[in-house]
């Protein structure tokens, strides 16, 4: 009634307006008022009459030959509800529409190639969409993430798989899982993230240090998860998928269904299973490598044009048996294991997870909330909680057979506050406040001493982001942060491990209680890490971009670079953290230069990171033992400087974007980096070997959507690598032998099939079907960055099948 | 007008600040300074002895390998007794300690009870003129090795190593395809005069 109403007075308007001379204008933006970003393809219509404009690329919009007065303006777009403004119009007026955008949950294809993202403009980011997640739902996020050029990954086995971006990994890549930094003892390199890939909507990695508003210290990277966005409108719709692999006999499941309003409420709850045996290697089970795990997810709340709140809480929970044949007792068993080309311990295939394991379970409660306040911006507020259950069982004599060996509780509270204001003159400006409080508890009844000491950690941050489109062509961005971290440890230190190390001497007034053989110490740490960043993108020519970045980057030391002390069963080795170690510091610069258009796609991103006290583990000796020989690694800071650079190219060989067509695109991935001890003049410690993908793809949209892929992975032998041998006394032969720690396994090459199709079950409804082959040729080979590759080869074949249905 | 706007969000935003910060301090402070407890570590083997007694009586030889900081940077400290007689036999018995704690705990009982388990071995090397025998069995009838008889030859000297598997292969024909975890692993320069 209102339209009907203003459309007649418009009417009115136009008609006395005929008379007058229509030479004014309007102009401004289409904006997603999500996220601020422009939007494209948005029809601007002048109600009332036939006039209508198509904002461009960066959702601009001009519109000429207005007349002075009110006007009503309707602006609609493929994925928004249509919207009506009053406008008053006065020589060369301005007006920015800000249209609810929606990614459309059945089609994502839509958006796929569209990334007008004004966040850290000088860092490509690479992202993953839920159809691409979906090949890996039976496996991890580190696998999904290993698609991704220059992301690699370091793992323990199949089954802990830590992404590594640059070369570097743990706690220097930050996980963000719907805006929540992960808390997960991430500094562990056989704790892998506790992220359900299936719950994930889009995975986008950020290499280096951007994104001050999420951390100061990601050395390496940042890892963000988000959910999938839920429409604003009356609809309710899910998932549901299946998938079944011959490489461990096994499944999972995935379930999800999502109801929305359009008063803006929703609520989302999804929950996936999975259950794999023993994998298997070309030519044997590799024993105790099964997976049992669950995950649940619930979201809820409301999102309307100005605020919206959301609640959310997801439980992660993990079983992983960890290689039988990795377990090792010393030196001398590390021998026999290394230079017998079959693990020692090689069983029937079963689903039965034994000893070793882990045990995981991750909690995140969180909730949040923003409000767009005129004149001042979109505020931002957050609180989170995560508790993460860590058990490790080991393989134990008599009663402590079945008790855990490794049990650490770590609960963390955060709290942040956002602000995201527009300035005059295209200025952005976005500043922010984070707290955490950290509690780490290790329980003292598994009768094992603690990895990993009690400790209470306090966190605190504020950020400040200023970014300006200087013209079409340019954006430059600039960023400060600064960090405060205050640790307060209970740590127990073997008597004779203090006295080594001159801590008695040192550290003599942190002493709480000398028990004997023990001393209990109170160590109160703190840091204080300032990070900054400038970035911008130029655009070249109109398909072609230039990003560039500068990060500086601050990380503090984690627990186990501080408070390592003991044998890492699992390594075989004795680690050997160090007190008195302060914040490493990285300065990286990058660059991408970045082309799209209708045949070629391709980046090339050039990198180097200088980093000043860089926190590595490397040996220094051999420590003797009633056990037998252990090698002794211990932490020690160094100038580390990284290079690399990383290729992805995608050429459309046939076809185009008419739907009718068949399609054939070649993919091209090309990962190179080089990492040296610049203090030693040493290369450093496990960076991935070069490695180039190539793959093809074949796709007919008009038949059933049908998708088939071919893919060749070639990995080199890592010929740069320190010499960390060692040489051990064999008594039952009288022999000195060699420990082979550091030799790299050879080069390798991997084939990869997969193949999908669509089939309509109603309207609403589609059948996805589809099989993949990973490790076509059955190929024996080891992974340089898999911890388990002394002992073992890496997966065989393994036959995928998926059956998906969303409705 | 910048500052201005500046001016009103800070203002606005402290406030909010200043409450989320409230609430995270109580979360801190209600956690009080709870002392963490010791842990002892219950599997610990700090020793190993080895007490040869001649078979028809004499003063036993023992081989003692001790290791109280576990993987301390301490080595074990390895103290032999005395020489063993040329051709003669002994009878001997294998014992694993926990002396850490006080009293100390006697593993070898568990390494009893759990015998399909473990194996001890004992390898002569270096010229040592020695025969090992085992005198107990596990329940398949395979050696364990707490019990032992040993077997002088002609004076020698050379290196006697006692070697303790945890879940080897059972049974086996020695070190060599045993498998398992190595528990133990102490070597003790020996004389026979």
């Amino acid at each position: 009634m209102r339209f009907k109403l203003s459309g007649i007075l418009l009417l009115l308007c136009n008609l006395v307006a005929l008379s007058q001379s229509c030479t004014s204008s309007l102009s401004g933006q289409t904006i997603d008022l999500h996220d601020d970003t422009s939007l494209a393809g948005a029809v601007i219509t002048v109600s009332g009459t036939e006039r209508s404009v198509l904002s461009d690329l960066d959702g601009t919009y001009l519109l000429t030959d207005l007349c002075d007065g009110p006007v009503t303006i309707g602006v609609s777009h493929p994925s928004c509800a249509t919207r009506y403004f009053q406008v008053s119009v006065s020589g060369a007026s301005t007006q920015d529409f800000m249209l609810e955008h929606h990614l459309n949950e059945l089609n994502e294809v839509i958006i796929t190639g569209v990334n007008q993202n004004v966040d850290n403009p000088g860092s490509s980011r690479q992202r993953l969409q839920a159809r691409q997640l979906e090949q890996y739902s039976n496996g991890s996020l580190g696998d999904a993430l290993n698609s991704l050029s220059g992301v690699s990954s370091l793992s323990t086995g199949a089954t802990v798989v830590k992404p590594m971006i640059n070369g570097l990994h743990s706690s220097r890549v930050v996980i963000l899982n719907n805006g929540v930094r992960m808390e997960d003892q991430e500094w562990g390199v056989e704790h892998a993230p506790n992220i359900d890939i299936n719950a994930a909507g889009s995975i986008t990695v950020v290499k280096g240090a951007s994104g001050l508003q999420y951390s100061g210290d990601a050395v390496g990277g940042l890892i963000l998860v988000e959910p999938a966005r839920v429409p604003v409108s009356d609809t309710l719709y899910g998932r549901i998928l299946l998938s079944g692999s011959t490489n461990g006999r096994g499944g999972t499941i995935v379930s999800q269904i999502t109801k929305a309003n359009d008063n803006g409420w929703y609520a989302s709850l999804q929950a996936s299973a999975k259950r794999y045996g023993d994998r298997e290697a070309p030519d044997y089970v590799l024993s105790n490598t099964g997976i049992a795990d669950y995950g649940i997810n619930l979201r809820g709340g409301l999102n309307r044009f100005r605020y919206g709140v959301e609640g959310w809480y997801s439980l992660v929970n993990t079983e992983i048996g960890i290689l039988r044949a990795s377990h090792l007792g010393g030196a001398l068993d590390q021998v026999r294991a290394i230079n017998s080309d079959r693990p020692l311990i090689i069983e029937d295939f079963t689903y039965d997870i034994d000893e070793p394991s882990q045990q995981v379970q991750h909690h995140t409660l969180g909730i949040k909330g923003f409000s767009k306040i005129k004149g001042i911006g979109r505020l931002e507020a957050s609180y989170d909680y995560q508790r993460n259950d860590r058990q490790e069982f080991d393989i134990r004599r008599g009663s402590d057979a079945d008790r855990a060996a490794l049990d650490l509780l770590l609960q963390t509270h955060s709290a942040s506050l956002g602000l995201e204001s527009r300035l005059e003159h295209g200025y952005t400006l976005k500043t922010g406040l984070q707290a955490s409080y950290q509690d780490n508890f290790a329980d003292p009844s598994t009768g094992v001493r603690r990895l990993i000491p009690d400790y209470e950690r306090t966190d605190l941050a504020a950020y400040g982001i200023v970014s300006k489109r200087f013209s079409e062509k340019l954006i430059l961005e600039g960023g400060a942060r600064f960090d405060y971290r205050y640790v307060d440890a209970q740590k127990f230190y073997r008597t004779s491990f203090w006295e080594s190390r001159g801590y008695d001497v040192e550290f003599a007034d942190l002493v709480v209680e000398d028990f004997g053989n023990q001393i209990l110490v109170n160590p109160k740490l703190r840091f204080y890490n300032p990070s900054f960043t400038l970035g911008g993108r130029y655009t070249l020519h109109e398909d072609l971009d230039l990003h560039f970045n500068y990060a500086l980057a601050t990380r503090a030391p984690n627990p186990s670079e501080l408070f390592s002390e003991g044998l890492h069963h699992s390594a075989s080795r004795i680690e050997l953290g160090d007190l008195r170690f302060d914040s490493e510091q990285a300065q990286k610069v990058s660059l991408t230069l970045k082309q799209t258009n209708a045949r070629l796609t391709y980046s090339v991103s050039p990198y180097v990171n200088s980093i000043r006290d860089f926190m590595l583990i490397e040996p220094t000796g051999v420590q003797q033992t009633i056990r037998g020989n252990f090698q002794v690694w211990e932490y020690r800071q160094t100038q580390a400087l990284l290079t690399g650079v990383d290729v992805d190219a995608t050429y459309v060989l046939i076809g185009n974007t008419d739907v009718n067509k068949s399609t054939l695109q070649f993919d091209h991935q090309f990962s190179f980096i080089k990492g040296y001890d610049r203090t030693r003049d040493t290369p450093l410690i496990n960076l991935p070997a070069v490695n180039v993908v190539n793959g093809l793809r074949y796709s007919i949209l008009s038949t059933h959507n049908l998708q088939a892929g071919l893919r060749s992975e070639y990995t080199w032998a890592q010929n740069e690598f320190p010499d960390n041998n060692f040489e051990v006394f064999v008594p039952d032969t009288q022999t000195t032998e060699v420990v082979d720690v550091s030799t790299p396994p050879d080069a390798y090459l991997l084939l990869h099939l997969d193949a999908s199709m669509d089939l309509k079950l109603s309207a609403q409804s589609t059948l996805t079907i589809g099989a993949r082959v990973h490790n076509l040729l059955d190929n024996s080979y080891r992974n340089y960055l898999n911890r388990q590759r002394y002992y073992a080869d890496d997966l065989g074949r393994n036959i995928t099948f998926t059956a998906r249905v969303n409705y | 007008m910048k500052t201005v706007m500046i001016n009103t969000i800070k203002a606005k935003a402290n406030r909010v600040i200043a409450a989320s910060f409230m609430c995270l301090a109580l979360v801190a402070c209600d956690n009080d300074d709870d002392v963490s407890e010791p842990v002892n570590e219950e599997e610990l083997i700090t020793t190993v002895r080895v007490e040869l007694t001649p078979m028809g009586g004499g003063t036993p030889i023992v081989l003692q390998s001790q290791d109280l900081d576990d993987d301390g940077p301490n080595a074990p400290v390895e103290t032999v007794s005395g020489s063993l007689n040329a051709n003669t036999t002994y009878t001997g018995t294998v014992q694993v300690l926990n002396e850490s704690e006080t009293p100390s705990e006697n593993i070898t009982l568990e390494v009893i009870e759990e015998s399909d388990e473990h194996q001890f071995f004992f390898t002569a090397a270096g010229g040592l003129n020695v025969s090992t025998i085992y005198g107990d069995f596990d329940g398949d009838g395979n050696p364990l090795g707490t019990m032992i008889t040993v077997a002088t030859g002609d004076a020698s000297t050379g290196s006697y190593t006692v070697t303790l598997r945890h879940e080897p292969t059972k049974p086996n024909t020695g070190l060599a395809d045993a498998g398992g975890e190595t528990d133990i692993a102490s070597t003790f320069q020996v004389t026979i005069q």
